[in-house]
């Protein structure tokens, strides 16, 4: 859906983005993941021509945006900041309907789609006529996603989106963004220098340096398949995190066992990760979870079984 | 003097009608050059914001105009812009320039480069973010900026009345040239409240929440523009003719404050200084002034005297003053001075100061020239170096060539040798410089010596200024009671105040006399 072609921009004798090309299919979700000054911010800014590439082009649905009008086709994109960018004179309720005004919505449409937003962010509507200032850091960034969302264009950018939040937030944001179904529907490029986000939320990784991708592929092809040191050291600190929360039941099935037994703990989905799966074994205080693959199939496993299955898994991926 | 002090609120009272005209044009010349001074520099704001590698040149030249002396801006608008309100309000609106622009490039550029950014990204176009975004955030920043040139600018339209731009300068400046305190106080002080007041009401508006901001900001240029016609209310009951007078002629009883009680002379009158009167008249942007009888100017710029058939103006006639003691050591001295009694009348001695004034001749060839048409030169004899007559002058043309003539006569007519000392500043210097022997006569004037020396009474004033002999009579008696000091025949001309309008303008409308002017100005 989103083609990006050799891209460059530099910025006199510096190469901020080095040709890099990549692709983003219909509702999948890019991160562009990377530390300070690697080209990812400029990457994403391109997209929607706050920055003019140097060279190289781009295309959203097989359409050169350089031939589109800037202001036409940003109305098109939702763009998220991280310091929100909320505007300081305008209520909530007229921050949410700055892209509807331009498009000239009418007065009702804009209110109808206004309130359904608030809900679905779980925002009170007396917040409406409220100021940014008024609200919590998180609440303005729910209210930045609102006004990006409202218009429900096909493509979202979202520039570091919870950089600013703390973390206990961060993490009850990231739930309701996973939640969220308008947001399951959209195609996604994100950038965040926080690995435990970036595979949180991606279904693909571009991994940057330098203006450069150094890796572009599935939270697991980062993990166990790396090009080379960069990729392997960049994960290194938060390894074994990463890889409980890259690595799906699914991906593990076939290693494990049933154990047959009965367990009385609610079942859990074999798409979610390993790390819901070990979080299952805190909650529920038993000896064994159930997982079911397809809703037909299910596997009463321990927590033995789990360990030694990803052992397993990961001897494996190494060995490919 | 007055047999009573007046109280400064008295004074208010009074001038009810003057301070509330005067007022109302203050703040019009305030809110005009404002108005005027935001439609210029709110854009400029906006143009430096967006190149910035404009802005040094721009507020560099803003900050080197607000440099400049007041007084000498307004100099410099006369050549171009002539007097009134034209020049004052340029020359406002250039003060009030360099707040506004600073202001409007500071508060631009200070507003959060997150927020540009998401407007832009959510695909407004330059204006729109420059309306709803840019300028609704730097509106306080802005705001304070012309809150500074609103103040600064109350400050300096004191100044207009100097180019005959009114305001409430006409009484600070005619006070002070009156030395009447109740005066200036009754404009200085209205003029202080008008500053604390506009300053108080905008740092309201400052203070605003954006909500009410955005109602106001639409609210604000019709206040303005309510303000600035202010200024025109005074001047709409418009009179054919238009006045210029000093700010001194405007508040004296021998002034305008006479043509209004003894002619009941109603016209439309701006206060104006005497520097830029006369030309003013000669380029018709004024048709009747205040001026002295015996300017060079009048000559130079075609300008005839209008009668005085009421008599207000006390006669201001010359003679030389003489201290009895003098006159008993040189016998002759009063027989020569006299040679010049009645040689010359008003026009002769215009006619005298516009060579002087206007022509550059030096007073010494013109008083020569005259001597000898008159047949009254003769050459210097040889004088007697024991015998010196100290003659002394006031400080201006007219003296400095009487002074020449007297001195020439003394030369060609006796054997006394004479030392001049010209150019004694004013009347208090030259007077004491004759009572305490440093002089032995100088020209004076009669008016001159019943208003400034004697201090008379006004019920003697009343009296003694019917005519010119009463005048000159009463002085030459109290002179010699009070001073021992002779006044000797007058030589002839009247250097009063006097109206006068463009002789080419008096001809065909027929005025010939202040009563003429009033008649003119009351038929319909």
């Amino acid at each position: 859906m989103i083609k990006v072609k050799d891209i460059s921009k530099h910025f006199g004798k510096v190469k901020a983005v080095d040709t890099i090309s990549f692709e983003v299919q219909e509702q999948e979700n890019l991160i562009l993941l990377g530390t300070s000054g690697c080209g990812k911010t400029t990457t994403l800014k391109m997209i929607n021509r706050l920055i003019e590439p140097t060279s190289g082009s781009i295309f959203i649905n097989g359409k050169n945006i350089a031939d589109e009008q800037p202001e036409t086709l940003r109305r098109g994109i939702g763009y998220v900041l991280q310091n929100n960018g909320l505007f300081p004179h305008y209520t909530v309720a007229e921050n949410i309907a700055v892209v509807p005004q331009l498009l000239k919505w009418d007065k009702k449409k804009i209110a109808d789609r206004t309130a359904e937003l608030m809900e679905k962010l779980h925002l009170s509507s007396d917040y409406l006529h409220a100021y940014p200032n008024e609200l919590s850091g998180g609440q303005q960034q729910r209210i930045g996603l609102a006004r990006a969302l409202v218009s429900d264009p096909p493509v979202l950018l979202m520039d570091e989106p919870f950089g600013a939040l703390d973390n206990v937030t961060r993490a009850s944001i990231h739930k309701e963004f996973k939640a969220l179904d308008e947001l399951k529907r959209k195609t996604i490029i994100m950038v965040t220098h926080d690995v435990q986000e970036a595979f949180e939320l991606g279904d693909r990784i571009c991994l940057m340096d330098k203006g450069k991708i150094i890796q572009s592929g599935t939270p697991t092809d980062l993990l166990f398949s790396p090009p080379n040191n960069f990729v392997k050291d960049f994960l290194k600190d938060q390894r074994l995190q990463l890889e409980f929360k890259a690595i799906r039941l699914l991906d593990i099935w076939d290693l494990l066992p049933d154990l047959h037994k009965t367990d009385q703990s609610p079942t859990i989905s074999a798409n979610t990760n390993l790390w819901t799966g070990l979080e299952q074994f805190k909650f529920t205080d038993s000896e064994t979870i159930s997982i079911s693959k397809d809703q037909n199939e299910i596997k009463i496993i321990g927590f033995e079984q789990l360990m030694s299955a990803f052992n397993q898994y990961k001897n494996k991926q190494g060995h490919e | 003097m007055n047999e009573h002090q007046q109280t400064l609120l008295e004074f208010m009272q009074q001038q009810a009608d003057k301070l509330a005209v005067q007022t109302m044009q203050h703040i019009g010349l305030t809110f005009i050059s404002l108005f005027f001074a935001v439609l210029i520099g709110l854009p400029l704001g906006i143009v430096i914001a967006r190149k910035r590698q404009l802005s040094g040149s721009v507020l560099g030249f803003a900050g080197v105009l607000q440099t400049i002396p007041s007084i000498a801006l307004l100099g410099f608008m006369i050549p171009l812009l002539g007097i009134g309100p034209k020049p004052a309000i340029v020359a406002l609106l250039l003060y009030a320039l360099l707040p506004i622009i600073r202001n409007t490039y500071t508060g631009i550029t200070g507003v959060d480069a997150a927020v540009k950014e998401a407007a832009t990204a959510m695909g407004m176009s330059k204006w729109q973010i420059l309306f709803k975004v840019e300028l609704p955030l730097a509106m306080p920043v802005i705001l304070a900026g012309i809150r500074t040139a609103t103040v600064i600018n109350v400050g300096v339209a004191t100044l207009a009345s100097f180019i005959a731009a009114g305001g409430l300068g006409e009484f600070i400046f005619g006070g002070i040239s009156l030395n009447n305190t109740n005066m200036i106080l009754a404009g200085a002080i209205p003029a202080a409240l008008l500053a604390i007041i506009f300053d108080f009401l905008l740092s309201l508006v400052q203070k605003l929440n954006f909500r009410k901001l955005k109602r106001s900001s639409y609210a604000l240029p019709i206040v303005l523009l309510l303000l600035s016609s202010f200024y025109f209310i005074p001047t709409a009951y418009g009179s054919k003719l238009t006045a210029g007078f000093t700010p001194e002629f405007m508040g004296r009883q021998d002034g305008n404050l006479g043509l209004e009680s003894k002619y009941g002379l109603k016209i439309h009158t701006i206060v104006i200084s005497d520097a830029v009167m006369y030309k003013a008249a000669y380029q018709k942007e004024l048709d009747v002034i205040s001026g002295y009888s015996t300017d060079g100017r009048l000559k130079a710029y075609g300008l005839v005297v209008l009668d005085d058939d009421k008599g207000i103006f006390p006669p201001y006639y010359a003679a030389p003053i003489v201290r009895n003691d003098a006159l008993k050591k040189f016998p002759e001295l009063e027989r020569t001075l006299n040679l010049l009694s009645g040689k010359i009348n008003d026009s002769v001695m215009t006619d005298l100061n516009y060579r002087t004034d206007y022509l550059h001749q030096s007073p010494e060839r013109v008083a020569k020239d005259f001597l000898v048409n008159h047949k009254l030169f003769k050459p210097a004899r040889k004088a007697n170096e024991e015998n010196i007559v100290r003659i002394g002058s006031k400080i201006f043309g007219e003296q400095y060539i009487l002074a020449n003539m007297y001195s020439m006569l003394i030369k060609g007519y006796t054997n006394y040798d004479v030392s001049t000392k010209t150019g004694l500043g004013g009347t208090k210097i030259c007077f004491d410089a004759l009572t305490n022997n440093q002089i032995d006569f100088y020209p004076e004037y009669t008016g001159t010596g019943l208003l400034a020396i004697l201090q008379a009474s006004s019920k003697t004033i009343n009296e003694v200024t019917k005519n010119k002999d009463s005048t000159y009579n009463y002085v030459q008696r109290e002179f010699k009671k009070q001073y021992q000091i002779s006044w000797l025949k007058p030589i002839g001309f009247n250097n009063a105040y006097a109206l006068m309008m463009r002789e080419q303008q008096a001809k065909s409308l027929n005025i010939k006399t202040i009563s003429n002017l009033k008649r003119y100005l009351n038929s319909k």
